[in-house]
């Protein structure tokens, strides 16, 4: 129902979610994204979504939760690959805004080390 | 058209629900997004009922209802757990959301998006969530 990989590529720990995050599977995405957050070597994270086949608001608010964090500890997070299906759902609240989505695993890459000005 | 699923109160049984709704809406709507946003709705709402209405005890069940009219589709939930107040809900704004961590309060706020129009009635025992959506294209 829910996988979850991480992988480190150089300074990036990109993690993939495969096949839907709903009230009962989000609990792993949460884990993942803990287990992040609470290394202090990890600064750049990039979600693969290529393979999301749903999302409801427990998946959403999983993610959510973890914007403050991310910003007071310096982390960057992007998020790339997500259907128009599953996008659409983070649109509707304007989540899309709060965070950094894009089309693909390049795009993303810049996106998480464009020098800030 | 009237299609009718019990499930028990256990959250793996969601993707039956997902399952079953999109399968019966596609005989009607051809959109992906729209089809995936009322299932989205529906998925909202049981999840909500089996875990804060009855606490993911297996024993008890809730019954789901699709209506398929001419303009659009009217869902009705209806469980016997405890009861929600939608006039006591107070909307949080997405800040509030991020600011608490809570991971949760958001669904309703989804299903409110989506949806042209939701209600709560209690009668009796019985609670029941009627949900209606216009068809975007007739």
């Amino acid at each position: 129902m829910i996988n979850i990989t991480t992988n480190i590529e150089g300074e990036d720990h990109i993690i993939m979610v495969e096949g839907d995050v709903d009230a009962s599977s989000s609990i792993h995405l949460d884990e993942a994204l803990t287990e992040l957050a609470n290394d202090d070597s990890v600064k750049y994270i990039l979600v693969d979504g290529s393979q999301l086949n749903y999302i409801s608001s427990a998946g959403l608010g999983v993610f959510m939760s973890y914007i403050d964090d991310f910003k007071n500890k310096s982390i960057k997070m992007v998020i790339y690959g997500l259907s128009e299906k599953v996008s659409n759902v983070f649109q509707i609240l304007g989540l899309d805004q709060l965070m950094t989505i894009v089309s693909d695993k390049k795009e993303a890459k810049e996106k998480l080390h464009e020098v800030q000005s | 058209m009237k299609f009718n699923l019990k499930v028990y109160c256990d959250k793996t049984r969601l993707k039956d629900i997902r399952e079953f709704i999109t399968e019966k809406l596609k005989a009607y709507v051809h959109d992906d997004l729209e089809i995936n946003q009322m299932v989205l709705a529906v998925d909202e709402i049981c999840a909500n009922l089996i875990i804060h209405s009855n606490y993911c005890n297996a024993n008890e069940a809730i019954n789901l209802e699709v209506f398929v009219e001419r303009d659009g589709v009217t869902f009705e939930i209806s469980d016997e757990g405890e009861k929600f107040d939608l006039k006591k809900y107070k909307e949080p704004s997405i800040q509030e959301v991020v600011q608490t961590k809570k991971k949760g309060g958001i669904g309703l706020m989804l299903v409110r998006r989506i949806m042209d129009k939701v209600e709560f009635v209690n009668k009796e025992q019985k609670n029941t969530c009627i949900m209606h959506k216009r068809f975007k294209h007739q």
